[in-house]
């Protein structure tokens, strides 16, 4: 306990994460939001993206997953504007008379749950070994970032592609369509640890030279406290919006892989699945079964885009 | 330099060297391949004869050993699924991928260049504002995002171009070529749009910050006092100066291009490489899949290690800085 109270009054002199986002709140970045177009129309964008692909067992219009409910005769119906298309499936349907809007809404929730978890998975993995090496330094250091050199010279894709494939070579079969979003997350994430890796040494490298860790380093506090109490908090400004776009590239990510076929299955499929699935229908004119995924997930990663292209111009000092 | 030079081969070695163990650890992780060689009924004197035929019973490291010889010699064995050499199928693979990835790049290139020049000399007009705008979507969208749509406009829709396969292919000794026949030229020119777009847009927005920084130095203003035509100053003095970064990126990027085929090439269904792959993972055949990694692999770690070889012969504050570090 002493050591908290004590930790606490020595961060206290560099401005903590929690700080900086209550003046945040109240101040400039509120004031930018309001001030841009685009960062209200993306957020709201976001809004009802995130509120449909949240809420989708209790609002979309049909449960695609329910065997009782599908009739194989709505099947390939075009949308509801269009000759021969019904009202009670406003974006059509697919091949096993899915209704596609609640498909896709279930699908964005598979889509961001693995772009969420596997940015989620990248930050932990980088910050973790950011910190470790920027603060242990030597050899430790020169180990990491020899690794994070070597996986920054492959383009991350691949490298996900390879985790992803390694991962359905050594698990059995039957397995793969249980595992797969676990596999997914993995895969995506330890793919991009190395720019929150790079990040979280650059800014600790400097931050413990800074007063307030000398002196937590004097009275004797180890450092594995230290990394987590007093240089975990002023180092992860830069990772926090650096987390905004790579959930973006994470959703790119999981589409292109699910597309490719290696990703979700399309027993339960996430944007990508579906445009791979109505990828097949092209040529005999049901466009809509592709289309409208690859809209919503175009939209969903643009908004995203926008958006974090905003916080990161709003949250920079230098740029205004 | 000498130095500096076997410091960078030293290094390009180890990479293939973990790589390598990767692709050999692939091979060890899943299963025997005794038992999936013989049947159920194999006795076990059997089973340990063929081990010892197979020199599965000898120590890791020679085993290791053994796999980095046979690779170096472009041998992994048979593809479980088609039950062909894996050599034999990635050479026949290899002319579509490198192909329609050189395709891309020159593409890239010859649009991204004059694009990224016009948007830095023209800076305010419409259509410049048109350009850098649209290059934002257009990293927006995912790469098989836009093969399917162009699919759905020139294929589907308007049915000019052919949307799967290399079209009529020519054998020149074991490489084919698809460049050389009409229906093989209208193939490419699709998957060559889909690849090359991300680049493209890379390249145009590097010449055009390259450019307004070059137009911003004292020689352009030297050469502009000395009554230089503008066409002179803009393509004799300054683009010269911004095509060596753009060169070292494209070089670079060209690992990336043959690895972003493996998208191109599943949407067009295009006979390379990175389809090759795909389905190995999906299917799990290891020698393929362990062949195409380390092959990727050599392709990445050899273009990293030219360009930063000719870098250190073209750049000689490069070498003034490594002499003052060390």
């Amino acid at each position: 306990m002493n050591d908290l109270s004590t930790g606490d009054t020595i961060a206290a002199a560099a401005p903590s994460l929690a700080d900086r986002l209550r003046a945040a709140a109240n101040g400039d970045v509120a004031w930018s939001f309001r001030h841009s177009p685009v960062a209200i129309v993306s957020a709201i964008v976001l809004a009802v993206c995130l509120g449909g692909a949240l809420l989708a067992p209790w609002i979309a219009p049909h449960n695609p997953f329910d065997l009782r409910t599908l009739n194989l005769l709505d099947a390939l119906a075009p949308p509801a504007w269009l000759v021969d298309g019904r009202t009670a499936y406003l974006l059509g349907t697919d091949d096993q008379g899915r209704d596609l809007l609640s498909a896709i809404m279930f699908g964005a929730r598979i889509s961001l749950l693995v772009g969420l978890a596997s940015v989620a998975l990248a930050m932990l993995l980088g910050v973790t070994l950011g910190l470790v090496a920027g603060y242990a330094g030597g050899r430790i250091d020169a180990v990491i970032m020899r690794i994070a050199d070597v996986q920054l010279s492959f383009p991350a894709i691949l490298i996900a592609l390879l985790i992803d494939g390694v991962a359905r070579a050594v698990l059995p079969r039957d397995a793969h369509g249980t595992q797969a979003i676990g596999v997914l997350i993995l895969a995506i994430g330890v793919s991009n640890w190395v720019q929150y890796a790079r990040t979280v040494r650059g800014s600790t490298l400097v931050e413990k030279n800074k007063e307030y860790v000398q002196a937590a380093r004097v009275i004797g506090i180890p450092p594995l406290t230290i990394m987590r109490r007093h240089l975990l908090p002023n180092v992860l400004g830069p990772v926090l919006v650096l987390a905004t776009i790579n959930i973006a590239t994470a959703i790119i990510t999981e589409a292109t892989l699910s597309f490719l076929g290696v990703g979700v299955p399309p027993t339960q499929p996430s944007l990508g699945t579906l445009i791979r699935v109505g990828n097949d229908f092209l040529f005999s004119g049901e466009w809509w079964i592709t289309v409208f995924p690859g809209a919503a997930l175009v939209i969903m990663v643009l908004a995203i885009n926008l958006l974090g292209d905003w916080l990161r111009d709003a949250l920079n000092p230098k740029l205004r | 330099m000498l130095a500096f030079v076997l410091r960078r081969i030293v290094q390009s070695a180890a990479v293939m060297a973990v790589v390598a163990l990767i692709a050999f650890a692939l091979f060890n992780f899943t299963g025997d391949p005794v038992a999936s060689m013989v049947g159920p009924e194999a006795t076990l004197e059997e089973r340990a004869r063929l081990r010892t035929e197979l020199g599965l019973d000898r120590p890791f490291w020679i085993q290791f050993g053994h796999f980095v010889g046979n690779a170096a010699q472009g041998e992994f064995g048979r593809s479980l699924r088609q039950g062909r050499k894996v050599s034999a199928l990635l050479k026949e693979r290899l002319p579509a991928t490198l192909e329609l990835s050189l395709v891309a790049a020159m593409l890239a290139l010859v649009v991204g260049i004059p694009l990224g020049v016009y948007t830095a000399l023209r800076r305010n007009t419409w259509l410049s504002q048109l350009l850098l705008a649209g290059s934002l979507i257009g990293v927006s969208l995912p790469t098989f995002l836009i093969g399917i749509l162009l699919i759905l406009v020139f294929a589907v829709i308007l049915g000019w171009l052919p949307s799967f396969g290399r079209g009529d292919t020519v054998a020149l000794g074991w490489w084919t070529t698809g460049l050389l026949t009409a229906s093989g030229l209208k193939a490419l020119i699709l998957p060559a749009i889909t690849l090359s777009l991300f680049q493209m847009t890379l390249i145009m927005r590097l010449v055009r910050a390259e450019m307004l920084e070059v137009l911003r130095t004292d020689y352009i203003k030297f050469a502009r006092a000395r009554g230089l035509s503008d066409r002179t100053i803009h393509f004799g003095h300054a683009l010269k100066n911004t095509l060596v970064p753009v060169i070292t990126i494209t070089g670079l990027q060209l690992g990336a291009i043959i690895a972003f085929a493996i998208i191109t090439e599943t949407v067009f269904q295009w006979p390379g490489m990175g389809l090759l792959f795909i389905q190995a993972v999906n299917f799990a055949d290891i020698p393929v899949m362990a062949a195409y990694l380390c092959f990727i692999a050599l392709v990445f770690v050899t273009l990293n290690l030219i360009v930063d070889l000719l870098y250190y012969a073209v750049d000689p504050r490069l070498r003034i800085e490594r002499a003052a570090a060390h």
